[in-house]
């Protein structure tokens, strides 16, 4: 369809919204089922995909909180444990099979279904369309199906839980031969191939909304919205998209191969094994590496995939509440394209100790490391940007401070880690999870708390509650680096991740009272999560109400849409563009939003 | 009951936050949001400092806590080892240096730039020169340390010195295997189908006498200490990961494809129950790579001693050949004298006959 058409049809719906003041927010034809349901408006499937994700947060927050009971408590028993858990937790305390499959589905959960579809599917649904001036997406259905290959994934998931043989127990990463042999292990039977076909259709998900988002942002843009007069946040929502539609197909393939190997006989990646009780298999010439390849061509970006969002949101949030314009604005776009790129160069730096060949593993170090020198100037530019602004610390700009502090510290361990020679020592130990738990895990989650508490007046009308969002900052930002600072000395220790039970170590046993700590710090922060969600929803009916068309005084077009924007976004025209979106500060305005024409006697502009 | 009164407890604290939460929105409204929104600010901005000076004492106090802890204590119980340390240490410095800074520099701009009233920003949208300055500084310091790094890396992995020893290491869910190759210094051949638990765990092709003489053991790997060692990793199952935390080295076992990994022990481990002033200790093996539901169980324990008592241990050992076929023990030694000579031609044959067969 052509954006014209798109236009026209959208516009009919506007003029019909200009008619009635007091049916601002109901279309005519919108029945319950198409306005909440299966709707096609972004800003819906914007929320769809944020709650689906907040439900996704809490029960993967859930299973660490319980794994952490083990791990915190490896001696005591908790009947209540049994009472939920039944068989998984005979006596009160988590089996190795059932902490096994929390730790695997925690992880699958955040990265995939929070961190991803929760993150990206919210705000590129919510922003692009609002932040070029568009009226919805270039294909609103195809956006509605995104949402719900992500639905549909989501209950498939859900249902592996409650198999018998249990959901799969093999760590997010799924490697084989492992995932391929349900005689390997019992979370490898049936709850494999639902995690595998969950899998399967988040990629789908994934594709559809890519290629939605790339679409939108290179061809509705509205007048006068040059490239590079977009908002940082679009720039990294667009790289984003990239970022997956180039590389979650290469992950179908390496499942596609694992579905083969697994029920159809194929040895893609089996060769040579005996399995206790089993005997050997027929299997012969397959690469267990090859999965690990296909597997990280994903699994890289995928990181990238989860931070940039939030880097973009960061840089949008620090930049209006610091009522300044972001430093080194063609930078920052120069820095995210370098991230994109290298994104795609650096997977093996996963696979440093399977036996790579050194030489590979040597340009594997240097492009890895080629990250940090964008990643600094991002920080730098950060820093700059609140040197001598006026900073409003709400709740959106504290969580945008917390993230350059957290991407900090966890970037430079970054450091450590992409040093195959030091990789060889740390890898697999509890380093690497304080590293990507920091740089990727806590960071991005601050960028969607920053996102969603600066963006929620615009989303719903209302204002979240601010000593609640003050409260969940202070402890979350506390609690994070309280839980994952230690885990650097157990890192250093040389313990190993995944492990259920560290008593028989002679080398790794000395943290027990850490472990208890740990463990006490991450119910209460869940706990403060819990806050938040009620603060979220309690907000959305009960919240102050927005009286003004733009209540943090930003440039953006979504500042210019009604409090309550119907589908369509705009009321009559979208508006035009005359400058770029960081005139904070300029010729001793305030600020001067985009849609502002450039006055005769305006020192340079952009 | 006590989780009943937890979770009354929690809702409790809950009731009371949201009371105060929503209270300071009506004192707010009476008092006018724009002055306790200013108070809230100052608030923010003070904390942010607060949160930067405590955030720092929990650093010193955490290193103060867990360092005694680590391995930086120990020192590295490999000579190859002691260069991953070093290099260790120099990350840290760097890294260290930067994060200090930085984030100093973060809260300390925070508090600083705090809303005042009367303060006009400074419109500063680009400056080349820092941008520059923050792009080449970088990169320079992680010149310095790719550098370091790939020295190490091409050591670690390369080849091993002449006199390396070699031991084969194959995991399996959830134990380890090690083999010498006994006397004549060469491994036989194996094949995975001809695997059997109780009598051919690592699957050898008997028809090829050079695995006649192999050593076959599980739980404890003998190294001698000062001498090269070179491990040959394989796994029967599933990816498994020879972690060896003290000597600062790590391999993937990865089923159909062996992999290597050298180090040279430097203490024995009388001389580390020494240094580290702890009686147990033991030179642990962990599975570093998730293998299933006994991962965490999977411990193979290394015992570095000297030439000699290797030497004595050695002697001691029966080669696993003859533990399967005592009746053919005695011969053994004859034998495999008679086929040292013959040996570059016959076995090769016997064990193509015996793969093909397969």
């Amino acid at each position: 369809m052509s954006n014209e058409a798109v236009v026209h049809a959208h516009g009919a719906v506007t003029t019909h919204e200009g008619h009635g003041d007091h049916h601002h927010e109901h279309h005519h034809h919108e029945t319950f089922i198409s306005k909440y349901v299966f709707s096609q408006d972004h800003k819906m499937i914007a929320k769809q995909f944020l709650i689906t994700g907040m439900v996704w947060a809490v029960l993967g927050g859930l299973m660490s909180v319980l794994f952490r009971l083990q791990l915190g408590y490896p001696d005591a028993t908790f009947p209540w444990l049994e009472d939920i858990l039944g068989k998984w937790a005979k006596g009160g305390r988590i089996t190795p099979e059932a902490y096994y499959a929390l730790v695997t589905t925690h992880g699958t959960v955040l990265v995939f279904f929070v961190l991803t579809a929760g993150l990206s599917g919210t705000f590129a649904n919510f922003l692009i369309p609002l932040q070029v001036g568009a009226r919805d997406m270039a294909s609103p259905f195809m956006n509605m199906l995104s949402y719900w290959f992500f639905f549909a994934a989501s209950i498939v998931m859900l249902s592996s839980m409650f198999v018998e043989t249990g959901p799969f127990s093999g760590g997010w990463t799924a490697y084989p031969p492992l995932s391929a042999l349900g005689d390997a292990s019992p979370g490898s039977k049936i709850g494999m191939d639902m995690w595998l076909i969950s899998m399967a259709l988040f990629v789908v998900s994934s594709l559809l909304g890519g290629l939605n988002y790339i679409a939108t942002v290179l061809n509705m843009r509205t007048k006068g919205m040059s490239m590079t007069r977009l908002p940082l946040t679009i720039w990294a929502l667009f790289f984003t998209a990239v970022l997956g539609v180039l590389s979650f197909p290469v992950l179908f393939s390496g499942f596609i191969l694992l579905i083969f190997d697994r029920n159809f006989g194929t040895s893609f990646y089996l060769s040579d094994i005996f399995i206790n009780g089993v005997g050997a298999l027929p299997n012969e010439g397959g690469s267990a590496i090859l999965y690990q390849h296909l597997f990280w061509f994903l699994g890289h970006p995928e990181v990238y995939i989860i931070l940039l969002p939030a880097m973009g949101m960061v840089s949008e949030i620090l930049s209006v509440n610091s009522r300044k314009p972001i430093f080194g604005y063609m930078a920052m776009i120069g820095s995210l394209f370098a991230i994109a790129i290298l994104a795609f160069l650096v997977w093996a730096h996963h696979m440093f100790v399977t036996g790579l060949n050194p030489f590979l593993g040597s340009i594997f170090v240097l492009l890895t490391l080629l990250i940090a020198v964008p990643s600094a100037i991002k920080v730098f530019n950060w820093l700059t940007t609140l040197w001598r602004g006026n900073i409003r610390f709400t709740p959106g700009m504290m969580f945008a401070i917390g993230f350059v502090s957290l991407f900090i510290s966890g970037g430079l361990t970054g450091i450590w880690l992409g040093n195959s020679a030091l990789d060889i020592h740390l890898h697999d130990t509890y380093f690497v999870i304080a590293h990507f738990h920091i740089v990727m895990g806590v960071a991005s989650m601050f960028g969607m708390f920053a996102g969603i508490y600066h963006w929620f007046p615009k989303m719903y009308g209302k204002y979240l509650n601010n000593t609640m969002g003050y409260i969940h900052f202070w402890v979350t930002i506390a609690g994070a680096y309280l839980i994952f600072w230690p885990m650097h000395y157990e890192g250093l220790a040389g313990m190993p991740r995944r492990y259920y039970d560290y008593s028989i170590w002679e080398s790794f046993k000395q943290f027990v009272e850490l472990n208890r700590f740990i463990s006490t710090v991450a119910m209460i922060v869940f706990a403060v999560q819990l806050l938040f969600l009620f603060n979220f929803f309690y907000s959305i009916f009960k919240g102050r109400k927005v009286t003004t068309l733009n209540p943090w005084g930003a440039n953006t077009l979504e500042w210019t849409t009604p409090i309550h924007p119907g589908h369509g976004n705009w009321v009559g025209e979208i508006p035009e563009v005359h400058r770029w979106a960081y005139d904070y500060g300029k010729d001793g305005k305030e600020f001067i939003p985009q849609t502002t024409p450039v006055g005769a006697d305006e020192s340079d502009h952009h | 009951m006590t989780m009943f009164l937890t979770i009354a407890v929690i809702v409790l604290i809950f009731v009371v936050i949201f009371q105060i939460a929503k209270a300071s929105e009506y004192v707010s409204v009476l008092k006018g949001e724009e002055v306790s929104r200013k108070q809230n600010n100052k608030i923010n901005g003070f904390l942010m400092m607060g949160f930067l000076v405590l955030g720092l004492i929990g650093v010193w106090y955490c290193n103060k806590l867990y360092y005694g802890k680590t391995l930086l204590v120990q020192d590295a119980a490999s000579v190859e080892g002691a260069r991953v340390d070093s290099m260790l240490w120099v990350t840290l410095a760097l890294t260290g240096v930067v994060f200090i800074l930085t984030q100093i520099v973060l809260f300390w701009f925070a508090y600083k730039y705090q809303e005042k009233e009367n303060r006009k920003v400074f419109f500063f949208p680009h400056n080349t020169k820092l941008e520059v300055i923050w792009t080449v500084i970088p990169a320079i310091a992680l010149t310095v340390l790719v550098v370091i790094g790939l020295r190490n890396w091409f050591l670690f992995t390369g080849e091993p010195p002449q006199n390396a020893m070699v031991v084969e290491v194959t995991g399996k869910q959830f134990g380890w295997i090690y083999r010498y190759p006994g006397k004549d210094g060469s491994f036989g051949k194996k094949y995975y189908k001809n695997i059997d638990n109780a009598s051919n765990s690592l699957g050898l092709i008997w028809e090829d006498k050079l695995g006649h003489d192999d050593l076959v053991m599980e739980q404890t790997m003998y190294l001698v200490k000062g001498k090269p060692v070179k491990l040959i990793i394989g796994s029967r199952d599933v990816i498994h990961d020879v972690g060896l935390s003290h000597f600062r080295m790590k391999m993937d076992a990865v089923p159909g494809i062996p992999t290597t990994l050298w180090f040279t022990p430097k203490y024995t481990t009388k001389e580390m129950k020494e240094l580290t002033k702890n009686p147990d200790f033991q030179y642990e093996i962990s599975c570093d790579q998730m293998c299933g539901n006994g991962h965490y169980s999977m411990k193979g324990v290394i015992e570095v001693v000297d030439q000699e008592e290797y030497d004595a241990w050695m002697v001691k050992q029966k080669p696993y050949y003859a533990q399967q076929f005592p009746d053919k023990d005695t011969a053994a030694p004859k034998a495999v004298a008679d086929t040292a000579k013959t040996a570059s031609a016959k076995p090769v044959e016997a064990v193509k006959k015996a793969v093909a067969k397969l």
